[in-house]
């Protein structure tokens, strides 16, 4: 091969070389910036993680499989799978590909940047040799690949559930912008190179469209409109690059390091929280996922619309969306890039401003006389609503013979997790000094929890060492499989519901079912452990109100009742509460589940 | 004449003649405002009453009458449990009622 023009520049190539050197600007001037917000200990634990050499490994081996791959899509959906890695792959392989054979050629050009881009059109074949055979093969073979990701990119606009996915997100318009150019991209490439296929060579993409039209398209006076077209396209895609979703690229090669050195979100839209938000493609998974779905008008306060207003900066907006969210914690664990959502709101959260602080004066006059024993159990505020579950706890452990006593009779302080959802860390904090206080005090070994929400807080803030913070799902299960509890196997089959704040947000799957497979069949749910489906009750939400929540109980409930259980169990005094205002079909708490398979001469 | 009592003041008021357009804010910021029908239930269950005064029905109340100020610091011992929430049979959303409150009222120090 051998140059065609000695200056080796062409003034086609100057849409492509502005946009590049525009998106390099942007993306060094936002790398600064958001290193510069971190915190100075955040930087430097984020600088050490990144030389330590094995995360170094893992970070090149993320960046392949995650940014290339998409390996998590591909678990979502082959289809959708196919389509991501397909154009990203594709098109890194053609830009490998491209300097490979700018070294192998033309080692002087290597330095410009452009010029692997365009090299077809700086070429020309003089005698056919079989490594440039191969490399035209391979180039037009990655061509092909690139090719067919955007046509099922195409398709995915009007046919969603091809990919599994029910609903896809609503475009801003530089994202219009970006996606068209980038459709627009790879045909351009496809009848550029047709053009100089038959001067530069080609394979059997390109030499096909030479062919067609081989007078006019082999005409070298022909070849710059073409060429102009597909360098147009390529700076349009980067002009609209940083103010569209396709800054996800070169956003995710920073947040994947950033997450390896452990990084906390301490502000909505600064520093790892900015990182997040550039990386997120508005992919739409989290749309379909979320459970305030089920009500289309809430739609548009999912993650994906919350990342974008977090990225214009709509202070309205940002709180709007964060008060509404149930934080179940669902869009997290469906997200590609572990968009840490819940982070995110908590942040917008904790910044509301009020005029009246709550103060809770009482807490510190407050001093419970509680008897000594082995267990400890704490019922919560919500489990003086539904006294049933307090009441087959006590008949299980009173069974079971085991040393207990509880620590709000009558009435306790509350476990904090609701003023923090509110926002409201420090007023939390008072509760749970003095609530450890309190069971510190109790001499108990362990502290038995029958609320998923209090559990959660109890075992991520409070410090209680020494104590075993257990849910009733797990002490039971011990309790039946030590054989402290004499329950027989009914034929009744009982759908088991994942509380948010258990499954998700404490890993707790196995052990409530366990426990219930030994009083009866388990039902599945149509999604369950970490896909469960919030109840649509959850304190998480600060604005949905009774009405806007009924459609999404209803949905929550008709998965539970996929398989045709005889009962809903759920092991959260809210998810019981709410599920029981529309459920056909009775719903039991965990431990009323238990006392039903007790052996009948207990039961009295 | 002392006679040692005397007519009590009217305790009659207008509605009309109330100052309510704090009322109003917060009726838009929480559209539940509007509904409670001073049942009491959110008061029975409440959570802090059995440390200290609070009662929302009282503060609802006393918000649509524009009489306030000498209920308003009840609301600082409430710990947004929720329990309210579930038992009120008018459904309102007395968490964000609460910190909406807190957001549009203040307290004179
Ligand atoms: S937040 Fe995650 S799931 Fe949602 S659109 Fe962004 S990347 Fe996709
Ligand atoms: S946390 Fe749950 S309710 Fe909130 S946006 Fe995510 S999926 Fe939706
Ligand atoms: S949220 Fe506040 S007012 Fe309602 S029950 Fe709990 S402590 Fe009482
Ligand atoms: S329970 Fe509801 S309707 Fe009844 S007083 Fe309280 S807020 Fe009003």
């Amino acid at each position: 091969m051998r140059e065609r023009f000695l200056v080796g520049f062409d003034p086609f190539v100057l849409p492509f070389l502005c946009g590049m050197v525009f998106v390099l600007a942007y993306c060094l001037f936002y790398l600064v910036r958001i290193l510069a917000q971190l915190s100075a200990e955040d930087r430097k634990k984020f600088f050490k993680s990144l030389l330590l050499p094995s995360n170094a490994l893992k970070n090149i081996r993320d960046m392949f499989l995650d940014c290339l791959i998409h390996v998590k899509l591909w678990k979502r959906n082959p289809n959708l799978g196919y389509m991501h890695s397909s154009i990203a792959f594709g098109w890194f392989m053609l830009i490998v590909i491209g300097h490979i054979e700018t070294f192998m050629y033309v080692p002087g050009k290597a330095g410009l940047f452009y010029y692997p881009i365009f090299f077809r059109y700086f070429m020309e074949v003089d005698n056919q040799e079989l490594k440039g055979s191969l490399l035209f093969f391979l180039m037009d073979f990655f061509l092909l690949i690139v090719l067919s990701g955007i046509l099922l990119a195409m398709i995915k606009r009007i046919w969603r559930r091809f990919f599994g996915m029910r609903r896809t997100t609503r475009l801003s318009i530089t994202d219009h912008i970006g996606l068209y150019s980038l459709w627009a991209i790879f045909p351009l490439r496809w009848i550029a190179e047709g053009f100089t296929a038959g001067v530069a060579g080609g394979s059997f993409m390109t030499i096909p469209i030479n062919m067609l039209l081989k007078n006019f398209m082999s005409n070298p006076e022909n070849f710059n409109i073409a060429w102009w077209l597909y360098s147009i396209a390529l700076g349009t895609f980067m002009f609209a690059l940083p103010f569209s979703r396709y800054m996800h690229i070169p956003a995710e090669i920073l947040l994947i390091p950033m997450k390896r050195a452990g990084l906390k979100v301490y502000h909505p839209r600064k520093g790892f929280a900015l990182a997040q938000i550039y990386t997120c493609p508005s992919c739409g998974v989290c749309i379909d996922a979320c459970p305030m779905s089920a009500n289309k008008q809430n739609c548009k306060d999912t993650t994906v619309y919350l990342v974008r207003q977090l990225k214009r900066n709509n202070a309205r907006r940002m709180n709007a969306m964060s008060n509404k969210c149930l934080m179940c914690g669902k869009c997290q664990e469906v997200c590609q890039i572990g968009l840490q959502s819940y982070d995110i709101r908590m942040n917008i959260r904790e910044r509301a401003r009020y005029n009246i602080q709550l103060k809770h004066n009482y807490l510190a006059s407050y001093n419970p006389d509680i008897k000594q024993a082995k267990v400890l159990y704490y019922a919560g505020c919500m489990s003086s609503l539904t006294p049933v579950i307090g009441r087959s706890i006590k008949k299980l452990l009173s069974i079971a013979k085991v040393d207990y006593t509880q620590m709000d009779e009558g009435g306790g302080i509350c476990c904090g997790r609701p003023l923090i959802l509110a926002g409201k860390k420090a007023e939390a904090q008072a509760m749970i000094a003095k609530n450890t206080e309190i069971i510190k005090a109790s001499g108990a070994s362990i502290l038995l929890v029958s609320c998923a929400i209090c559990y959660r807080v109890f075992k991520n803030e409070y410090k209680l060492s020494g104590i075993r913070v257990m849910h009733y799902t797990e002490y039971f299960n011990e309790l039946i499989k030590k054989g402290k509890l004499p329950i027989t196997k009914g034929n009744v089959r009982y759908a088991y519901h994942d509380p948010c704040d258990l499954g998700r947000g404490c890993g707790i799957y196995d052990e409530p079912r366990e426990a219930l497979s030994f009083v009866g069949g388990l039902a599945h749910a149509e999604k369950e452990r970490a896909m469960s489906v919030c109840c649509g009750g959850s304190i998480g939400s600060l604005t949905l109100n009774h009405e806007d929540r009924k459609p999404i109980v209803e949905a929550s409930i008709s998965n539970m009742l996929y398989s045709n259980p005889d009962y809903i169990v759920t092991a959260c005094p809210l998810c019981q509460k709410t599920f029981s205002m529309y459920s056909p079909v009775e719903v039991l708490d965990f431990a009323q589940a238990l006392c039903n398979g007790l052996q009948e001469k207990d039961v009295n | 004449m002392d006679f040692g009592y005397s007519l009590s003041k009217s305790s009659t008021m207008k509605i009309e003649n109330l100052e309510n357009s704090k009322f109003k804010a917060l009726a838009k910021l929480e559209p539940d405002a509007t509904k409670c029908i001073g049942c009491g239930c959110c008061t029975a269950s409440c959570s802090a009453g059995v440390f200290a005064d609070m009662s929302l029905r009282q503060i609802l109340l006393s918000l649509q009458r524009d009489c306030q100020d000498k209920y308003l610091p009840m609301l600082q011992n409430c710990m947004l449990c929720g329990k309210c929430m579930l038992v009120c049979p008018r459904g309102i959303n007395t968490r964000h009622l609460i910190l909406s409150i807190c957001k549009i009222y203040g307290i004179e120090q």
